[in-house]
């Protein structure tokens, strides 16, 4: 518990020596290093620039916001970070190996293993069982149906819904569907679990309950990152990265954060 | 993805949609019952004429010796008339061939033509008659329900005696024992004396229609000129050599009709081989024509499994793309899709194949036609089936398997 909260005190400096070094593979607790990321879009002739050279390091059991408007690259960088895209320029480096110059087939793997996604839209399969879907990514490891089966119960024991795992998506509440979601993106062990907009389709009781699910993995020791336009969600993660037209605007510790916020916007805070 | 997941999952999407799946598989499963019934039929005409054709008609073990083949394929006109041109098979020939063949050949001369037969209890009909000299009875293994056969003693005297088809007793003697009675042939006064057992029917021709009398009694002036014989049939003794028969009445026959050896022959030697060597060329454009006429079939399947693929692939790209966020490889996705049709367009192969079956079943029960089912075509039927799924699967699977995980996961 201490070490994770005083790691964002340091990490500017620290993120400014980790992410000068082009070409290093970082030390192993740096899960996440961008290294001058930049990503361009063609939008009918018109060339939008949604990153524009983007430095971001992230340690072992950070839990991290990152918040901004919109078009402010944050998407974008969601998406490189949860290895769907590429970037055009830059370095990124995940568990210590250089994803960005990785193939097509070399980057499922590592969505397979690094990474657990949950969705704004939960995006489970509605035909199959909440077992069902949280095996899935196991069937992509290839792990035998015994102990996909096992691992996938003992998941979505872990949100609570182990009375539940023959259920369909249609038959389970919205913050049940996403506490399914969260068991599918854990039931791998991933090294970061990646959120977008994670409580973007519940009302403030059940995101104030999905809150707590990331509260208790980030307190267990699992790396959270959370994409969000909500400051008050943001705020619920101990640090938060702000972008703002492709670059980074500001770095802070969850307080300062919260300080500079009811400076900024006083009435997001207090919902 | 395991194999088993994939199929498991296919059939799921299989159940889900009953009727859009049971149009989908109609080409194929029409395809597959059409293969099956067709090959059916002809290796059931087949099988049927290789043992029950050949053994009733032709005889086992047996040639025959004829002016002209009787059953003849790739034959052209301008050969049938040369053929005719050439010189009949006589009397006389009979001795000098059964001399060159080893003792305990049988032989039977006969001579044949449709002539009119009546009795007092029925109006004439014309029928075929033949006059007959030698083993006729054995080589035909003709069993006798009544009666008896015509003796050696009747065939040297030439009493005027027949032994008469099943069908043929029952038209000119209705309800009467037909034995001793007397029957016209050819508007001679002839007796019976034996009536044979019913031989069946080849594709619906009753083989139970004729008349048999002794060569020497006055019918052959009816059914031939003096000396005439239609054919020379020869059974070799035991399990003798069939091409050496062949041969040594051919030398026979050559130099009685003194060809010079650069001359080819002016007679016929028959033997089941070349009964069935027509039956074979036959056989070969049936099965040509049941191949082709189902993969008429099998391709407008292909094509509707292809456009129900494409559209699965995009109804489903919301799954395509959380299937690759959560760490579907390219080819996981291709394998999805691709055991999916191949699965899709199997069970439609396999009810292709219990209809073909089905459909053989009834043709033979409703017609002549024999039908049975080889093993071979129903294994061919589910590897043609699982063949046209993954042919057809493999453009929308690899669409599928090329979606952009992000743009997927836009959709809908």
């Amino acid at each position: 518990m201490q070490t994770t909260e005083e790691v964002p005190l340091s990490v500017t400096a620290e993120r400014a020596v980790v992410t000068q070094q082009a070409g290093k593979a970082p030390e192993k607790d740096w899960v996440i290093v961008t290294r001058g990321l930049k990503r361009e879009y063609d939008m009918g002739g018109e060339i939008v620039r949604a990153l524009r050279g983007v430095d971001v390091a992230i340690r072992r059991n950070e839990y991290v916001a990152i918040m901004g408007p919109s078009g402010s690259g944050k998407s974008t960088l969601m998406n490189l970070i949860g290895c769907l895209d590429t970037p055009d320029a830059g370095e990124y480096w995940l568990s210590g190996d250089l994803v960005s110059s990785m193939a097509d087939d070399e980057l499922a793997r590592v969505r397979n293993r690094e990474i657990g996604f949950v969705f704004q839209t939960f995006n489970l399969l509605p035909r199959a069982t909440a077992l069902h879907n949280v095996e899935l990514p196991l069937v992509y490891a290839g792990v035998p149906s015994d102990e996909r089966r096992k691992r996938a119960i003992a998941a979505l024991e872990r949100v609570q819904l182990g009375n539940r795992i023959t259920h369909r998506p249609n038959e389970l509440s919205g913050g049940q569907r996403q506490r399914v979601a969260i068991a599918r993106a854990l039931v791998n062990e991933p090294a970061i679990l990646l959120a977008d907009e994670p409580t973007g389709n519940l009302d403030s009781t059940t995101s104030e309950e999905i809150m707590r699910v990331f509260e208790d993995l980030a307190s267990s020791g699992q790396t959270v990152i959370m994409v969000t336009h909500e400051p008050d969600i943001a705020a619920h993660a101990r640090r938060v990265i702000v972008l703002r037209d492709g670059m980074i605007e500001s770095d802070d510790r969850r307080e300062r954060f919260a300080e500079k916020m009811q400076i900024a916007a006083p009435s997001v805070t207090h919902k | 993805m395991p194999f088993l997941d994939a199929v498991r999952l296919a059939l799921a999407q299989i159940r889900v949609q009953k009727l859009k799946s049971f149009f989908t598989l109609l080409g194929v499963t029409i395809g597959v019952m059409f293969l099956i019934a067709v090959v059916s039929i002809v290796e059931g005409m087949s099988s049927y004429m290789e043992h029950d054709f050949v053994g009733k008609l032709v005889g086992v073990n047996t040639v025959t010796l004829r002016q002209q083949p009787e059953i003849g394929a790739n034959i052209s006109d301008a050969q049938w008339r040369a053929m005719r041109r050439w010189p009949r098979v006589l009397m006389t020939d009979v001795q000098p061939v059964v001399d060159a063949l080893p003792p305990g050949t049988l032989w039977s001369a006969e001579g044949y033509d449709n002539v009119f037969v009546a009795s007092q209890w029925s109006p004439p009909k014309q029928l075929q008659a033949s006059a007959v000299e030698g083993d006729y009875f054995k080589i035909r293994e003709m069993k006798i329900a009544k009666g008896r056969v015509i003796t050696s003693q009747e065939m040297a005297m030439g009493t005027p005696v027949v032994v008469i088809g099943e069908e043929i007793a029952t038209r000119f003697f209705p309800n009467l024992d037909p034995i001793n009675r007397p029957l016209k042939v050819a508007g001679l006064p002839y007796t019976v004396v034996g009536v044979a057992e019913s031989q069946g029917s080849i594709f619906g021709l009753s083989l139970d229609r004729f008349v048999i009398a002794p060569y020497r009694s006055p019918l052959r002036h009816v059914v031939n000129k003096p000396n005439v014989l239609d054919a020379l049939k020869i059974k070799a003794a035991g399990d003798a050599d069939m091409t050496e028969t062949t041969e040594a009445i051919r030398q026979v026959m050559r130099s009685r009709h003194e060809l010079r050896p650069s001359e080819p022959d002016n007679f016929t030697v028959e033997s089941s081989e070349s009964a069935l060597t027509f039956w074979t060329s036959i056989k070969s454009k049936l099965v040509i024509a049941g191949v082709v006429l189902p993969a008429i079939g099998l391709v407008v399947g292909a094509i509707v499994i292809m456009n129900i693929m494409l559209v699965a692939v995009a109804e489903r790209t919301r799954e395509i793309g959380i299937r690759k966020a959560l760490g579907a490889r390219r080819r996981d996705i291709m394998s999805q899709f691709l055991v999916e049709a191949a699965t899709l367009s199997t069970v439609g192969a396999i009810l292709g194949i219990i209809s073909g079956i089905l459909l053989a079943e009834i043709i033979s029960a409703v017609s002549p036609l024999p039908a049975t089912v080889a093993p071979w075509s129903i294994v061919a039927g589910v590897i043609v089936g699982a063949g046209v799924g993954i042919i057809s699967g493999i453009y929308p699977a690899s669409r599928a398997s090329r979606l952009d995980p992000i743009t997927a996961l836009r959709a809908e």
